[in-house]
């Protein structure tokens, strides 16, 4: 069993954080998709854009999340703006 | 009792391609008589977005999950309108000024069935689908920003009819911090 959870960003937020996506350890602790927006925030500079308050929405293997959604190892996480399409 | 669309046809297609709109109208008709109304709806990028010139747009998504959020929004409109064909196309890549962006069609026995399901599918696609806009403007690229009108008319449908729920999440992670 894994504890790899695969996360990607999109759009703007893809921009701040440098990177359209990785392969994580779940750190120990980090159990929800609240906790891992609040882990990968406290990497400083544009990860700040995860940062509380910042308007970002959450998906588990592609269907949208609550910040208490539990992960599992293997899950893909996305984060991502408020959508803008149509 | 309802075929929704000839076998191995998609209802719902993420592309960059164009689409043929007359094309994409007559098919949702085709082969069959208990068809009454078509509704269709065709958005197109325009030259002009929050006061500045737009000369182009990118248009990113989330490949497996934006098809999987259409196919959602378009078995939610099935449940609360008997319908009879629904077709969704939405492109993404760079588009001009003109070019077509969406399109949605919707065939019914009655034209108030294929009216509402088609606005009811805009308006969740607008907040539900994951699409985003960078538009290319004289200032520079920017991306376009979610707009509280989208939300609202998504809202309107709740309420009413069967389950419109499990969109209510999009605005979660926000409002329970």
């Amino acid at each position: 069993m894994t504890s790899k959870v695969k996360i990607l960003y999109f759009a703007s937020l893809r921009e701040a954080v440098g990177c359209s996506g990785e392969e994580l350890d779940l750190p120990a602790g980090v159990a929800t998709v609240g906790a891992l927006r609040s882990h990968l925030a406290g990497r400083g500079e544009g990860w700040q854009a995860l940062a509380a308050g910042r308007n970002v929405r959450a998906a588990l293997n592609q269907k949208m999340a609550a910040p208490d959604t539990a992960l599992d190892g293997g899950d893909e996480v996305a984060f991502f703006p408020p959508v803008t399409g149509g | 009792m309802v075929q929704a669309r000839a076998q191995g046809a998609a209802e719902v297609s993420v592309q960059h391609e164009d689409f043929d709109v007359g094309a994409e109208i007559a098919r949702l008709g085709e082969g069959r008589r208990d068809v009454g109304a078509v509704a269709s709806f065709v958005g197109l990028v325009r030259d002009a977005n929050e006061g500045s010139g737009v000369r182009a747009m990118t248009l990113e998504h989330y490949p497996g999950m934006t098809e999987r959020a259409l196919e959602e929004i378009v078995e939610q409109a099935k449940a609360r309108w008997s319908l009879l064909a629904v077709r969704v196309i939405h492109r993404h890549g760079r588009l001009e000024p003109a070019d077509r962006i969406v399109f949605v069609g919707v065939a019914s026995a009655h034209r108030g069935e294929a009216f509402a399901a088609c606005e009811f599918i805009m308006d969740y696609l607008k907040t539900r689908a994951p699409f985003w806009k960078c538009e290319e403007t004289p200032q520079g690229a920017r991306w376009v920003d979610a707009r509280e009108s989208d939300d609202s008319a998504a809202a309107r449908w709740e309420g009413s009819g069967s389950q419109a729920a499990d969109g209510d999440d999009w605005d979660d992670i926000e409002l329970r911090r």
